[in-house]
């Protein structure tokens, strides 16, 4: 008895554990949970991307790609649990898709060498890159989405926001505080009033926010909210007849999630967005061919195209552009997460590379340094349209406002500096 | 009128509207703590269920379609109709039913006699399990509910108001809905356990169960019917915060704003629940008002359990709950 149960054991692990020589990309997902609905795609399209890679191309570089998933419900002690597990395995990569998960691994994973990437989350000034050696938000950051969406309210409203009043409504925690230093310095710079309203998690009742919002009568709204908050946030503004053009979402604000339930009233609903929609780009036909016909997906096939699948889409591709320059500059195949991450801050990603992987002007391109591990900042502005049931991107990846962003950078990348005793430098 | 005068008042409107929606969620708890003594856990999950399941039946959704689909390569996802809202609801109570019967022959019905932390330990089983066959039967993605409730500003309220005060007060239509449902719902409940044999025999069993058992109550019959009761406070639950939000996961949540109120009311009172979920959402909607922007806002979720804890220094019990007296 004991035999068999030692020989299942052992050949659960076997199943379980990546093949050694594989180029490991942990998915540290949550498909259970609060958050799930917002997971399950992103996990779908980060899995989906590499499976497509290995069935269609023979791997990277002739290196299969393994993607352990572990789950962590969105939970900071899970997420964590999940690094631990899973690090040993050659891990190349994290990109844990949580704010309070990412503030937990900093630490960890700049001791244990393994690359970070936060795309469009996390601390915002680990763009600096000689603070936060290991961790990298390319191509954008919470920052460069305030900035931008301030800038397309400042065209909206005809080239000034002066005497303009914009509110920012936000989760009431790390996340959604991030914006607020960058918006008081742009109010300052253009003479707009700002205040932030916070919503306290899960944010399924926020009828008080929403009277204030009514009586304060801002001309604009920014939104950094997720999960239910999110659903409820737009339905809540549909009701009070808030002018949707006004509305703006951060990225994580933005998908067919948050605006499917409150119908025609989200219709006009605008979102950032540092990727591209709908799935008009070669590679979700290779996906649709080589993953979901031949029974590989990651999940039911159902959400190819859809804004948070195209972002595990995207995740993925930059980690296997990432993966590829590795294999280049180091002449080897079998790459380690050191390599990973020399590649990391130096992957550059052009309409060439997007075009030869079947993603032509998906994202915007950008340069990854040492000393900007953030890329360039482009967001693009997406708008709903409830009749058709889709976003569309009605604006270029359009830069954010560097002279307010830089500073506030080093600022904050300094003073963690200080506080964690790290020498700033570039390798 | 002064202007936050006339604010005040629209907040404390949108109060007593929201606390009728957080009385909806704790009246599940009551009915079932009241009949069986056991604290039920899994209430918020079983309006996430509920809603699942009215959606799933509205929507001609097959059950179990990913884990069928998965074993035998199928691509079955509907079935290709639709079923009107009522229809949908009545089916879905059914299923509510099926679930009671099933909690009761397989969970406690063998837990009879047991300490209530082995009950309530049980619930959370419950919980997570029904979370799970959620997932499984209808699918994690968000859904619309449409079962017709209207919703956005009430027009009539703006205007009169508007003519009055020269401010027009935001009252959602929906909420609206949702407290005359909830009165109905109360005034039908009071009136089954006042008045009717099945209402006195759950009292009865409430009271003392040994003696309600030597009477002739039926234990498993009345239980059953609780948690059917429960069920369908559940589903009515669901169906107002589920055209809120959208039917999703992070619904059995609401049962976080159930518990002050259970704490304010007392968890055996029925219009305890009302007068519970009216005062938390007056008093948390009025605070976050006045003193909400000198703290930086934010402040509902930890008020509500404040003004539970001040209420529980003077009436441990809650405002209508049963004083227990245990001599020694």
């Amino acid at each position: 008895m004991k035999l068999k149960l030692a020989t299942l054991a052992l050949g659960a692990t076997m199943a379980a554990a990546p093949v050694m020589a594989d180029l490991v990309f942990p998915s540290l997902s949550y498909r259970t949970g609060p958050f799930a609905a917002g997971g399950i795609p992103f996990a779908d399209g980060y899995a989906d991307y590499f499976t497509l890679l290995n069935e269609r191309d023979g791997g990277i570089g002739g290196e299969m790609a393994s993607v352990p998933e572990c789950e962590t419900a969105y939970n900071t002690e899970k997420g964590v649990e999940c690094y631990e597990a899973t690090k040993d395995s050659g891990a190349l990569i994290y990109q844990p898709l949580s704010t309070g998960i990412t503030y937990q691994l900093i630490p960890k994973v700049t001791a244990d060498g393994i690359p970070l990437h936060t795309m469009g989350y996390g601390r915002t000034s680990a763009k600096n890159g000689k603070v936060f050696s290991h961790v990298f938000n390319y191509p954008v950051n919470y920052w460069d989405g305030a900035s931008v969406g301030v800038n397309h309210f400042m065209k909206q409203a005809g080239g000034s926001l002066e005497g303009k009043k914009i509110t920012l409504l936000h989760f009431n925690g790390a996340y959604g505080r991030e914006p607020i230093p960058t918006l008081e310095a742009l109010s300052a710079k253009h003479g707009f009033d700002f205040n932030a309203i916070p919503i306290d998690y899960p944010g399924q009742e926020q009828k008080s926010q929403w009277l204030q919002i009514r009586r304060e009568r801002p001309d604009f709204i920014l939104f950094w909210g997720w999960g239910v908050m999110n659903q409820v946030a737009v339905q809540e503004a549909a009701n009070i007849r808030f002018p949707m053009e006004n509305f703006m979402g951060i990225w994580w604000s933005g998908s067919e999630n948050d605006v499917i339930p409150a119908g025609d009233g989200a219709n006009g609903y605008k979102s950032l967005q540092f990727h591209n929609v709908g799935n008009d780009f070669p590679v979700f036909d290779d996906i649709q061919k080589y993953v979901v016909d031949a029974g590989k997906a990651a999940g039911a096939g159902d959400q190819v195209g859809t804004v948070l699948y195209n972002r595990g889409v995207y995740a993925a591709f930059l980690a296997a552009e990432a993966a590829k320059q590795a294999q280049a500059a180091n002449g080897t195949s079998a790459i380690d997460a050191s390599m990973m991450r020399d590649a990391m801050e130096s992957l550059e990603i052009t309409a060439a590379t997007m075009e030869a992987a079947g993603l032509p002007g998906f994202g915007p391109e950008f340069k990854v340094s040492c000393e900007n591990h953030g890329g360039d900042g482009l967001a693009a502005v997406g708008q709903w349209d409830a009749a058709s049931q889709s976003w569309s991107l009605i604006s270029d990846f359009e830069p954010s406002d560097g002279s307010v962003i830089g500073p506030l950078v080093d600022a904050d990348s300094a003073a963690y500096a200080e506080e964690n005793k790290v020498a700033m430098s570039c390798n | 009128m002064p202007d936050q005068l006339i604010f005040g008042m629209e907040v404390f409107l949108n109060g007593l509207m929201a606390g009728v929606l957080y009385a909806l969620v704790a009246l599940g708890f009551v009915l079932i703590y009241k009949a069986s003594g056991i604290f039920n856990y899994a209430q918020g999950v079983m309006a996430l269920f509920s809603a699942l399941t009215l959606v799933g039946i509205m929507e001609g959704q097959i059950p179990f379609a990913h884990l069928i689909n998965a074993i035998f390569g199928t691509e079955l996802h509907h079935f290709g109709w639709h079923v009107p809202g009522i229809l949908a609801i009545v089916l879905t109570m059914a299923v509510m039913v099926l679930l009671a019967i099933c909690v009761q022959k397989f969970v406690f019905r063998h837990l009879v006699g047991q300490e209530p932390i082995i009950l309530f330990m049980a619930t959370i089983g419950l919980a997570y399990f029904l979370e799970g066959v959620g997932d499984l039967m209808w699918g994690s993605e968000i859904k619309k509910l449409d079962v017709g409730l209207p919703q956005g500003i009430n027009l009539a309220i703006d205007e009169t108001t508007f003519g009055w005060f020269g401010y027009g007060f935001f009252i959602d239509n929906l909420d609206i809905v949702a407290t005359i449902i909830a009165a109905l719902l109360v005034a039908v409940l009071v009136i089954f356990a006042q008045y009717t044999k099945q209402g006195r025999a759950m009292r009865a069993v409430a009271d003392d169960h040994q003696a309600a058992l030597s009477v002739g109550v039926s234990l498993n019959f009345i239980w059953v019917m609780v948690w059917s009761v429960a069920g369908f406070v559940a589903l009515v639950a669901g169906i107002m915060w589920g055209t809120k939000s959208g039917v999703q996961f992070s619904l059995s949540l609401i049962a976080l704003k159930a518990l002050p109120v259970l704490m304010l009311g007392g968890f055996t009172s029925i219009p305890g629940a009302i007068v519970g979920g009216l005062i938390i959402g007056v008093g948390e909607k009025l605070f976050e008002f006045a003193i909400g922007p000198l703290v930086g806002g934010a402040t509902e979720n930890w008020f509500a359990y404040v003004l539970a804890l001040i209420f529980l220094v003077f009436r441990p019990q809650g405002l209508f709950g049963e004083k227990i007296i245990e001599r020694v």
